[in-house]
């Protein structure tokens, strides 16, 4: 009903999603319970696999590190009313460019290689969403359902270059040719040894530097304030002289561009070769992340810790206890992105109301 | 609602008339409020409202934006709960918690907003939430013979088979009030009806409106339009502030008396402007075509000149063209055929973003509709502010906005044009319509354009505030500036015009002087009368023929 107050910022950005949290636990837990085993143990064994040591620090985040990527590309597209749900696909085929300018330049230093592996990434992925983002601009084609489109075609795309082009002859797996060491970006262990050998790399650094660039482009740029005034009000962004067809094509190149920075995390820090799937559905997990993150930054942020958290926590519950399956931990993965993402404004009235009956009282003292 | 097999009265009338009837004696009046109190925060909305509504009068409450009459009229609907008072309907005293208790209690509210689902037709719509069976068919059948009844009882005839989106905003309006009479309204509540009529479909509403006293209905009628006040009601209610500071007998008063009651001072009601000194021609629209969203033609060769110094006013009845014809003088939609001149220079306006060369080229725009169009309701005010103007160099340098300038450019503003609530850092849509197009109004003049173009400036707006946005009109207007004025309020184009256009079907039909024409004559070539002015309207029909 119209009497509903918005929910203060906090509450909003933390509370609402605390809750969330709480539920997916919960019911997850009587699934654990369902199935014999104890809810309390396994999610000891969670928090213990994601936070338990270095080990486990490192695995969460190298995850986090791609699921900040992928929903600041929900996120950024978000903001110009555009949802994106190609990040799979555009984080996919980035691979195919960071693998050919990496194999090329493979015995350069990895300083050097890096940066280049970064702009082509970009590019490619970026490329992959401009051109749903062109369809909409200027053929009226809706987004959502080119982009996702563009993932089939980007999977095909990359089944075949891998198997037909990238593999070298005599490699019977589908993958194409290592890196040299040169060219392989060193992981955290090397300099920190608490991290051991896990895969969290350089890249984290650049997906934090993305994190800072999303705010600062959002919110501090006219072109944010261009994309945000399309997002709110495309008629009003049109009376105001912003050309919402070459805002729309820009924000979708962003928001490709950031969905290929996994495609470095994995090919130079972690995988140094290409393989086929390494995206890993981390772009529809970023879905969830925008989100839960509300598509600001920080909020952003601490939801890429908490899926980084339960995809390397649930990883390990197989191991801890072995009733709990690896399917076992999909479907708690799945709760919790059913509460959090998809069932995210459930208890928002219910919050209000409570809000409006201590805010009430509160200016009532006041008067 | 629960289900019933008779056909006569709607499912809610029948409990609630035997009800009525036995307390009708208590009480002469269908509604008294007692004592209400809403606060939302630190707003006093209403501040110990007493409103006795009379059984079978049109009773007006009227006020500026933000005085409280709907919030008010939102607690006799159920939509808030007021925080202390009493409501008594038919003498006995009710908590409304919800609009279907209001409308189990008789009580039905035509929104200033239609509530109405497009792609349905008119039956539909009126048993939509009230279908009493899963089958719809006999709640149609049902419905249909209730609307037949109620249409010749009220004088409400529509065509129950018609679809929504196909028939005129006057009718929809009808199937608002059909819908809240088929659920057994007794007292019915219009929240501002005639903002969206044109004045033969407004006279229309109150005809319907009349017959509907006759036969026993309460109305409460919440307007700010002291014209309709005096031409329909019989009582009149004035708030102020979240108070109600008067009940008035509509015969023993005056608008002047309303008006300063409503705003707490004297308020001219005529606009006061000196003689128009029309110097070189600033706007040249040259055979102007312009196509809608679907190719249909709207605009079909329109050409008029806009001199420095000199108001015209296009006056006609909505959905002429003149909504096409803003937008594409303004750059928003891309000409099909034609030329804009401003200064003699050609405008550019092609693409996507021929707002932004209009605009730099010193044509500013007041749209029709802020809230769709001037306004990002859901960014801060200062946010606004800058719409349309971010890139200029006075909010940053290069890509970077520079936020603190925005904002004390926004405050300035705020402060120059009585903005309120006066804080930069408040979401736009909690500003009422008044201060909204005072927002908009700001920005447009600001970097004093050659051109201002003012589609319907006082659309919802307040009287305080009409009063101040014609001023600063006319004073940009004696400041040497070209103002192109569209409006269906005849009043207002009357008033503020030196000169009129009217258009019709896409094309100019006629000129008049506004100090001459009078409103039968206007009338008459708004309805695309014109035979009687052909030599007036020849010139443009030339240079139409001649493309």
């Amino acid at each position: 009903m119209s009497a509903l107050r918005p929910l203060p910022r906090w509450a909003d950005i933390l509370l609402l999603p605390l809750i969330n949290l709480v539920l997916a636990f919960v019911v997850s837990g009587l699934v654990v319970l369902a199935i014999g085993q104890n809810p309390l143990a396994a999610l000891e064994a969670i928090v213990g696999g994601a936070f338990g040591n270095g080990y486990n620090i490192g695995y969460t985040l190298y995850y986090s590190t791609n699921f900040i990527f992928t929903g600041l590309a929900v996120a950024v597209a978000a903001h110009a009313g555009l949802f994106n749900i190609g990040g799979n696909g555009q984080a996919y085929i980035a691979g195919l460019g960071v693998i050919l300018v990496v194999l090329p330049l493979q015995f350069l230093p990895w300083w050097v290689t890096f940066p280049i592996a970064v702009v082509a990434g970009a590019a490619v992925g970026g490329l992959w969403a401009f051109i749903p983002g062109w369809l909409q601009a200027k053929r009226g084609s809706h987004v959502v359902i080119t982009t996702i489109m563009f993932n089939f075609i980007a999977a095909a795309i990359m089944v075949y270059m891998v198997v037909n082009v990238l593999k070298p002859a005599g490699v019977l797996a589908p993958e194409s040719a290592m890196i040299a060491a040169e060219g392989r970006m060193p992981k955290f262990g090397t300099f920190i040894p608490w991290f051991k050998n896990t895969d969290v790399n350089f890249t984290l650094l650049l997906a934090l530097a993305c994190l800072v660039g999303a705010y600062v482009l959002i919110w501090h740029t006219r072109f944010g304030y261009q994309m945000r005034a399309l997002g709110h009000n495309p008629t009003a962004s049109t009376y105001a002289g912003i050309s919402n067809s070459r805002t729309i094509m820009i924000v979708m190149t962003l928001s490709g561009a950031l969905a290929g920075m996994v495609a470095v995390n994995q090919i130079v820090g972690v995988q140094y070769r290409l393989v086929l799937d390494y995206v890993a559905d981390a772009g529809f997990v970023g879905i969830a992340v925008a989100l839960m993150g509300r598509n600001h930054p920080v909020g952003i942020l601490f939801a890429a810790l908490l899926f980084g958290a339960l995809y390397q926590g649930g990883n390990e519950l197989q191991y801890v206890i072995p009733g709990l399956s690896k399917e076992m931990v999909v479907v708690i993965q799945a709760l919790v992105i059913l509460f959090t993402g998809a069932m995210e404004g459930m208890f928002r009235p219910g919050l209000q109301r409570a809000f409006m009956l201590f805010g009430g009282s509160a200016a009532r003292r006041e008067a | 609602m629960t289900s019933t097999t008779q056909t006569g009265d709607t499912p809610a009338q029948r409990p609630r008339k035997a009800a009525a009837s036995s307390a009708a004696a208590a009480s002469e009046f269908a509604i008294e409020l007692e004592k209400i109190n809403k606060r939302f925060g630190p707003v006093h909305a209403n501040r110990d409202i007493d409103l006795n509504v009379r059984r079978g009068s049109v009773h007006g409450i009227v006020g500026e934006n933000g005085a409280g009459k709907s919030t008010l009229m939102s607690i006799l609907y159920g939509f808030y709960t007021a925080d202390s008072g009493e409501i008594r309907v038919d003498g006995v005293p009710h908590r409304i918690t919800d609009s279907r208790h209001a409308l189990a209690l008789g009580i039905g509210m035509v929104h200033q907003h239609f509530m109405l689902v497009d792609n349905f037709s008119i039956l539909e719509n009126v048993i939509l939430g009230v279908e009493d069976n899963a089958l719809l068919g006999p709640s149609l059948e049902r419905a249909r013979k209730e609307l037949e009844r109620l249409a010749h009882e009220y004088n409400l005839e529509v065509d129950p088979d018609a679809i929504i989106e196909d028939v005129s905003v006057g009718t929809q309006q009808r199937v608002e009030i059909l819908k809240a009479l088929y659920r057994g309204a007794d007292v019915l509540i219009l929240d501002e009806p005639t903002g969206v009529l044109t004045p033969s479909e407004a006279d229309d509403l109150f005809r319907v409106l009349r017959v509907l006293r006759d036969e026993g209905k309460t109305i409460i009628l919440i307007t700010h339009k002291l014209r309709e006040i005096m031409a329909i009601t019989d009582y009149v209610s004035v708030m102020r502030q979240g108070a109600m500071v008067a009940t008035l007998e509509t015969r023993n008063t005056d608008p002047e008396e309303l008006a300063e009651l409503m705003v707490g001072r004297r308020v001219l009601l005529r606009v006061e402007k000196g003689p128009a000194h029309p110097g070189e021609v600033f706007l040249a629209v040259d055979n102007l075509v312009v196509k809608d969203d679907l190719g249909v033609t709207r605009v079909k060769g329109v050409s008029f000149a806009v001199r420095g110094g000199e108001i015209v006013g296009i006056a006609g009845v909505a959905g002429n063209g003149q909504t096409e014809l803003l937008e594409s003088v303004s750059g928003m939609r891309d000409q099909a055929g034609g030329t804009v001149r401003l200064k003699g220079t050609p405008l550019s306006l092609e693409g996507d973003d021929g707002a932004h060369r209009a605009r730099k080229s010193g044509l500013a725009h007041v749209p029709e509709d802020r809230q769709r169009m001037g306004l990002v309701v859901a960014f801060e005010e200062w946010e606004n502010a800058i719409l349309g103007y971010e890139d200029d160099p006075a909010y940053g340098k290069g890509m970077i906005l520079d936020i603190k300038a925005a904002r004390e450019a926004a405050r300035r503003r705020i402060a120059e044009f009585d903005i309120r609530p006066a804080n930069e850092r408040l979401k736009t849509a909690s500003f009422s319509g008044g201060n909204q197009q005072k927002i908009v109004l700001a920005r447009e003049m600001e970097r004093n354009p050659d051109v201002l173009i003012v589609g319907q400036p006082t659309r919802g707006v307040d009287i305080g505030a009409i009063e101040f946005i014609h001023n600063q009109i006319i004073k940009m207007r004696d400041a040497g500036k070209a103002i192109l004025l569209v409006s269906v309020e005849l009043d207002e184009i009357r008033s503020l015009a030196d000169r009129i256009l009217v258009m019709f079907d896409g094309q100019i039909v006629g000129e008049a002087d506004p100090a001459t024409a009078t409103e039968g004559e206007l009338g008459l070539m708004m309805a695309g009368v014109t035979d009687r002015k052909a030599t007036v309207a020849s010139p443009v029909a030339a240079t139409g023929a001649a493309s």
